[in-house]
């Protein structure tokens, strides 16, 4: 069975964001560049499928610059068998013109499970998966928490407010993972040696026309510095009394 | 034209995110974008759109179909996708809900428009919309135009005041749209309810979260309590879940939940970055931690330096005797 994870290369959660020098983007100087953590539970779900199966192939898929490839190594490493990488040097594209981008290759794939992350942990869209999906016009399950196969049907659970909503779901379809979907695994040293001999195909590609631009990017304001009310359980009657008059939160 | 709004009901009731989306529309129409608000629902039968017109719509269109009971995501994309193109609305917006934030793109998808997920505001500049959003979990946000008709936003839940209107009942007409059933190829088979009776973390009004500060999972029951006594919900740091003692679902901050409650109650929580990035926008935040120099106390309005264990059971009995007073 053939899979396709399409990760995304985003900066590392530790990253004090700074805004660059365009007002638009992050400033890239002194950023860690990280698979997203999202995709690496489709990833280690698509891996455990194909050696639950016994064959198969996995092929992790990104878009962006020349940058992008040392990310696809990180996919080969984990054990993906081969990477597409979908060249462009558009900077920061709109979710809706990667998706179609994705959704072209993806087309010639005919894979049986597109896989993403739930979101990519930069522009949080989580938006790419269910626009792929309408774009193939396959079955998509969002938020997926948990996820059992059997032949060519999906038991699947997605997280909702509250609960959780179970979906049968009939392959080929597109899921996007949450975190708790399984325990990714991390790179061997055997994986790493292994995924610089592994096929890396570049294509390039055009992007169509920007849904959305982005206008301006800055930083909140910090919050005002709060006070320390005192040393513990003898400071609890003046917090409470500071939550009740001052805050009016209880 | 219109500002047309996604009604979200589950189980036959109106979702009260939806009043909050409502509320911003009637505002974006006072502020010039082309009215009037209009809604869309999508539901086994009519869970009581009229009375919407209190939340500031003028008509609802209502698409029914028995499959519609529960979250139906390709049936409900094809209705909202039908009203989009029955009224040519100029923007649509959702809640930012977990069924939103599915839906949405998929709608954005068939239009082939640009979609703003989890805004926290809206403005018209000139006759166009223009979103504000975090990104990076709410370490920056980044203000968004859009280049083709209709926007799309869904909206932070708890962000958005409802409308305090007074108008009369909205129109609820039937909305025809294409749909086979049998072409669906993935369906809620069942609804599992893990925490009953309580608030999701990205709608409460109250959040207790614990840290590694607690030594183990049989200590959260010290922040259960201060939860249930605050009628608040129980979050956790991403160390507590990584660990295992506390399931995903809990974890606010980046590759958690991103939270906006009135009051976040951190306990024994060191502040890690990506744990601040997803709280900070609280209105009230309290730290309780024994560690003076704990980077959460940089963000707390109220801080006690001191050791959970002790703090805490004082706090939440000096809660309790409160509400025993009423």
């Amino acid at each position: 069975m053939l899979q396709v994870v399409c990760v995304k290369q985003v900066a590392d959660t530790e990253t004090r964001v700074k805004v660059g020098a365009d007002g638009k983007t992050l400033d890239p100087a002194g950023v860690t560049w990280i698979l997203n953590p999202y995709d690496e539970f489709a990833l280690e779900q698509a891996l455990r499928i194909k050696e639950a199966q016994g064959s198969g192939e996995v092929v992790a898929m990104t878009l962006g610059g020349p940058q992008v490839q040392s990310t696809l190594r990180n996919a080969l490493a984990m054990g993906a068998d081969r990477a597409v990488h979908l060249r462009t040097d558009a900077i920061q594209p709109d979710p809706w013109v990667v998706a179609q981008a994705l959704a072209a290759e993806l087309r010639a794939l005919a894979p049986q499970l597109v896989w993403f992350g739930k979101q990519a942990v930069d522009d949080d869209q989580a938006q790419v998966g269910p626009m792929v999906a309408e774009l193939l016009s396959l079955p998509c399950v969002t938020v997926v928490a948990k996820m059992e196969l059997e032949g060519d049907k999906a038991t699947v659970e997605r997280e909702i407010e509250a609960g959780r909503e179970v979906y049968e779901v009939q392959l080929p379809a597109v899921l996007a993972a949450d975190k708790g979907l399984n325990e990714p695994r991390y790179a061997s040293l055997k994986g790493i040696m292994a995924a610089k001999k592994k096929p890396m195909e570049e294509k390039p590609v055009t992007l169509g026309e920007p849904a959305l631009e982005v206008l301006a990017m800055s930083l909140p304001s910090g919050r005002a510095a709060g006070r320390i009310v005192g040393q513990g359980a003898s400071a609890v009657p003046e917090l409470v009394r500071l939550l009740r008059e001052e805050a009016k939160v209880i | 034209m219109a500002v047309l709004v996604f009604i979200e009901q589950r189980d036959g009731q109106i979702r009260s995110v939806s009043r909050e989306a409502l509320g911003e529309a009637a505002r974006l129409v006072a502020a010039g974008l082309e009215g009037p608000v209009m809604g869309v629902c999508a539901a086994a039968s009519d869970p009581g759109l009229a009375g919407l017109g209190e939340a500031g719509a003028k008509e609802v269109m209502l698409a029914t179909h028995e499959a519609f009971a529960r979250y139906e995501p390709t049936g409900y994309a094809q209705a909202v996708a039908a009203a989009v193109e029955k009224v040519k609305p100029s923007a649509v917006l959702f809640a930012g809900s977990s069924m939103g934030r599915d839906l949405a793109p998929r709608v954005a998808a068939r239009l082939g428009v640009g979609l703003a997920t989890d805004c926290v505001a809206l403005a018209v500049e000139g006759s166009r919309l223009v979103a504000t959003r975090p990104v990076y979990a709410g370490k920056a946000t980044q203000k968004v135009g859009f280049t083709r008709a209709p926007a799309m936003v869904s909206l932070r839940p708890k962000v958005f005041a409802p409308h305090g209107g007074n108008g009369g009942p909205a129109t609820v007409t039937a909305l025809p749209f294409p749909y086979d059933p049998a072409a669906v190829k993935a369906r809620v088979v069942e609804i599992k309810a893990t925490s009953a009776g309580k608030a999701d973390l990205t709608e409460a009004e109250i959040i207790v979260s614990g840290g590694r500060g607690l030594k183990g999972p049989e200590h959260f029951d010290l922040v259960e309590g201060l939860a249930l006594a605050l009628g608040g919900t129980v979050g956790a740091s991403r160390a507590v879940v990584d660990a295992g003692w506390r399931p995903h679902a809990d974890q606010v901050g980046q590759t958690g939940k991103t939270v906006s409650p009135k009051l976040y109650v951190a306990v024994a929580i060191s502040g890690a970055i990506q744990h601040l990035a997803g709280m900070s926008s609280s209105r009230c935040i309290v730290a309780i931690n024994k560690d003076p120099e704990a980077p959460i106390f940089k963000v707390a309005d109220y801080g006690i330096v001191g050791d959970a264990f002790e703090v805490v059971p004082a706090l939440t009995e000096a809660i309790r005797k409160l509400n025993a007073q009423g």
